[in-house]
């Protein structure tokens, strides 16, 4: 399969690009920090539904586009770029990936449609501690007369606060990770939040003896641990997708001022210092855009090697988007540390977006894993 | 009609799988030890065994020595697509390359990009006969990263230029039958503007070679020496003067080669030699160090795997790839010193062995030392990183 876009997915990013710079771009997001840290704006994310993006990786009997990853990786690409906020990532990309691949009909289907059309919005709450670590979950299910109790601590939720339902991964007393939808406004649920260096709000859990029934465990027995890995694996990768619109984003700018800042007389891209740093950082961009494709096509083509394409994708892009923010800083020199220009935006998203799912060291790790050593 | 060529792109590749499966012999689907496994071809051609020359015997006469070349140079005539199949199934089974050759890869295409069409027929159909082994004459004592600012000088006597002057890094010029040569042919134009491209026979009167010995121990490379060399003015190829743009177009093909684009060779993947050397504990290495610096090199070769077939791919859409040559050189030759490098520190004692009574230890630590030159050769890393600033990022002089 070429790693090229097709014509299809060179429209949707082509339309991407232009209805995002015309009606978020970066500005925006200084705009709603600066409003006491808006999650995201409601407007844009009625159009962003009406635009069809909520609908690419649904399936046609959901009335979805099917569109697949590639297309729906060039929205996030593209809202990298322009720091979009929007509960895109965490509604569909996760919510979404958890549904569509569960066979509890009856959820899907009250579901889908709703996260579809924007309606509703699910949260997944799956991180307990300070690092991505899914193998060390501790939040409990015990097994009740009608269901489970939910009993554990939650952190890192991406757009918690005020999400309709969470998606709560739990270890039952058989000590296997299952997956369960529970409505927020559930009893025994208490939702904290708070604000990271990206100027995100990310929300915490803490589910106190939370009654839910077997209907609402979005995985089935044994299949909990696969799906709950196939979301992970769609994550790392769709956030990669994200973190290149960042790298071109805060790379572009960077060339452009070096092309036009002037010191000693002499334009500072015109110094070999500055310039072989400049060309390092284009080559390792290189290898992220391939790796970025190479990943999304695995998913809508079920990859095998999937576990290797999703970390080989969240540890290349974590590493560069390190050093091409860390570079796009230092280039700018002075006025890059100060908030007038949007650089430092890049630069502290990139930290938070490094945390979530898995920072380089995880992924390096697991691929020396997948690779037996 | 799609699915017809489709259709008969299927049937060329089961017909050549067939053929390949029928006609290569054994051994010679079988990985090389090293370049002296090559057969070169020439005037002087030497087969190192029976194999090696019923192989090459066979993909001569079906025209595969160059399978995409026009069949009127003597090559196969094979379509692009076809091309790749073949390259497919000969990597498939192992199916070594019939001749090592600089004029397929290097000036080959400038010659059907620059040359006239007698050149064409002359040399063209001399290289897909494998009669021709040559040799490139570019770099100089005092012209290597600066290569534009070379010395060797070819003056116009009425009926053939006469050349003098000086080559360095001219791999296998002592066993070559004609080299390619950047020479100067007007010393009063800035310096890019004075330079021509010329064929010269190693035969001629006048040239000479020496070996240059490396830190390997060993190295194809020499010192070529022209004096008082007649050459024959039909040996021109382009414009007098205009040799600079044909040698910045075959440097492409050359940085290419030696980044590796295109190489078959089956590496052995590094964690596995990692595997047979050093401690593990429940099937990890426990050098955590050194693991997480093999990961991040096996990371990149895989990626950069993938990066090359991205470009592939896009080239075919149409896209142009010239310009990332020096990124393919550049990335491919950093990736391979420091594979090396890693190399070593898994090997431990082991990969140090220099001579021994054991005759395959050795080769380790020499290969070790060739691949410093890779990131010096076809280019500096520091050239082609100036040439991705200026030509890719548009960075001001």
């Amino acid at each position: 399969m070429a790693l090229t876009l097709n014509e299809e997915q060179k429209m949707l990013k082509d339309s991407a690009q232009e209805f995002l710079a015309m009606n978020a771009p970066v500005e925006q997001f200084r705009t709603l920090r600066d409003d006491n840290y808006t999650p995201f704006d409601q407007d844009l994310w009625r159009e962003i539904v009406e635009m069809g993006w909520t609908a690419l990786t649904i399936p046609e009997e959901y009335n979805g586009l099917d569109f697949g990853f590639v297309g729906l990786g060039q929205v996030l690409e593209e809202m990298g770029k322009n720091l979009t906020k929007a509960p895109l990532f965490s509604s569909i990309v996760l919510g979404g990936t958890a549904l569509v691949n569960s066979t509890n009909s009856k959820l899907k289907e009250a579901w889908i449609p709703e996260i579809m059309n924007g309606n509703k919005r699910i949260a997944l709450a799956q991180d307990e501690a300070t690092y991505f670590d899914p193998s060390k979950i501790e939040t409990t299910a015990t097994k009740t007369a009608n269901g489970y109790l939910l009993n554990g601590q939650k952190k890192m939720i991406i757009d918690g606060e005020r999400a309709d339902a969470f998606l709560v991964v739990a270890k039952t007393d058989e000590k296997e990770t299952a997956l369960f939808l529970v409505d927020s406004s559930h009893k025994g649920i208490e939702i904290s939040t708070e604000v990271l260096l990206d100027a995100g709000t990310y929300a915490a859990l803490s589910l106190n003896q939370v009654e839910v029934t077997v209907n609402d465990r979005v995985s089935e027995p044994e299949k909990g641990e696969a799906l709950l890995k196939l979301v992970n694996n769609t994550a790392a990768i769709c956030l990669s997708a994200e973190m290149m619109g960042m790298i071109h984003a805060a790379y572009g700018q960077t060339i452009a001022y070096l092309q036009e800042r002037q010191q000693f007389g002499k334009r500072i891209g015109s110094y070999q210092a500055l310039q072989h740093r400049a060309a390092k950082l284009f080559c390792e961009i290189e290898l992220c855009k391939s790796i970025v494709i190479k990943a999304l096509k695995g998913l809508d083509e079920g990859a095998e090697n999937l576990d290797e394409l999703a970390s080989l994708a969240k540890a290349k892009l974590g590493l560069t988007l390190k050093e091409v923010s860390n570079e796009a800083m230092q280039m700018h020199g002075g006025i890059g540390v100060t908030d007038d220009v949007n650089i430092g935006f890049y630069f502290k998203r990139a930290r938070v977006a490094q945390r979530l799912f898995g920072d380089y060291n995880y992924h390096l790790d697991r691929y020396a894993q997948l690779n037996q050593y | 009609m799609e699915t017809t060529m489709k259709t008969d792109l299927e049937d060329f590749r089961l017909e050549t799988r067939k053929w390949l499966e029928e006609n290569c012999p054994p051994s010679m689907r079988k990985p090389m030890k090293d370049a002296s496994d090559y057969f070169w071809g020439g005037r002087n051609a030497t087969f190192h065994s029976e194999d090696q020359k019923i192989w090459f015997e066979r993909m001569l006469e079906k025209k595969w020595i160059v399978p995409y070349w026009d069949t009127k140079y003597g090559g196969g005539g094979l379509s692009r697509e076809e091309n790749n199949i073949l390259t497919q199934e000969m990597t498939r089974l192992g199916c070594r390359k019939p001749i090592f050759s600089f004029g397929i890869s290097m000036l080959g295409p400038a010659l059907h990009k620059f040359a006239n069409e007698e050149q064409k027929m002359r040399f063209l159909t001399e290289i897909t006969a494998g009669k021709t082994w040559w040799c490139q004459g570019y770099s100089e004592p005092n012209a290597g990263s600066d290569l534009a600012g070379l010395q060797t000088k070819a003056e116009d006597k009425g009926d053939h230029y006469l050349v003098n002057g000086s080559k360095v890094w001219t791999s296998y010029a002592n066993k070559a039958d004609w080299i390619f040569c950047l020479v100067r042919t007007d010393f009063d134009a800035p310096k890019h503007n004075g330079i021509s491209f010329l064929l010269i026979d190693m035969a001629t009167e006048g040239v000479s070679t020496r070996p240059i010995k490396l830190i390997s121990g060993k190295s194809p490379f020499c010192e070529t020496f022209f004096d008082n060399v007649k050459v024959p003015k039909e040996n021109l190829i382009g414009n007098l003067n205009e040799g600079w743009s044909i040698a910045k177009y075959l440097l492409t093909h050359e940085r290419q080669m030696i980044g590796g684009v295109g190489e078959t060779d089956q590496k052995r993947a590094l964690h596995e030699i990692a595997k047979d050397y050093l401690p593990q504990r429940e099937g990890q290495l426990t050098d955590g160090v050194l693991r997480s610096e093999i990961a991040v090199q096996e990371m990149n070769d895989s990626i950069f795997e993938y990066t090359i077939q991205r470009i592939m791919d896009e080239a075919k859409t149409g896209v142009n790839a010239g310009a990332l040559s020096s990124f393919f050189k550049y990335y491919g030759t950093e990736q391979n010193v420091s594979r090396m490098e890693l190399m070593t520190a898994i090997t431990g004692s082991d990969g140090l062995v220099w001579e021994s009574d054991d005759q395959d230890a050795g080769n380790q630590a020499r290969l070790f030392c060739r691949s410093k030159g890779n990131t010096i050769e076809g280019g500096t890393s520091e050239i082609q990183l100036g040439i991705i600033a200026k030509r890719i990022l548009n960075l001001p002089s």
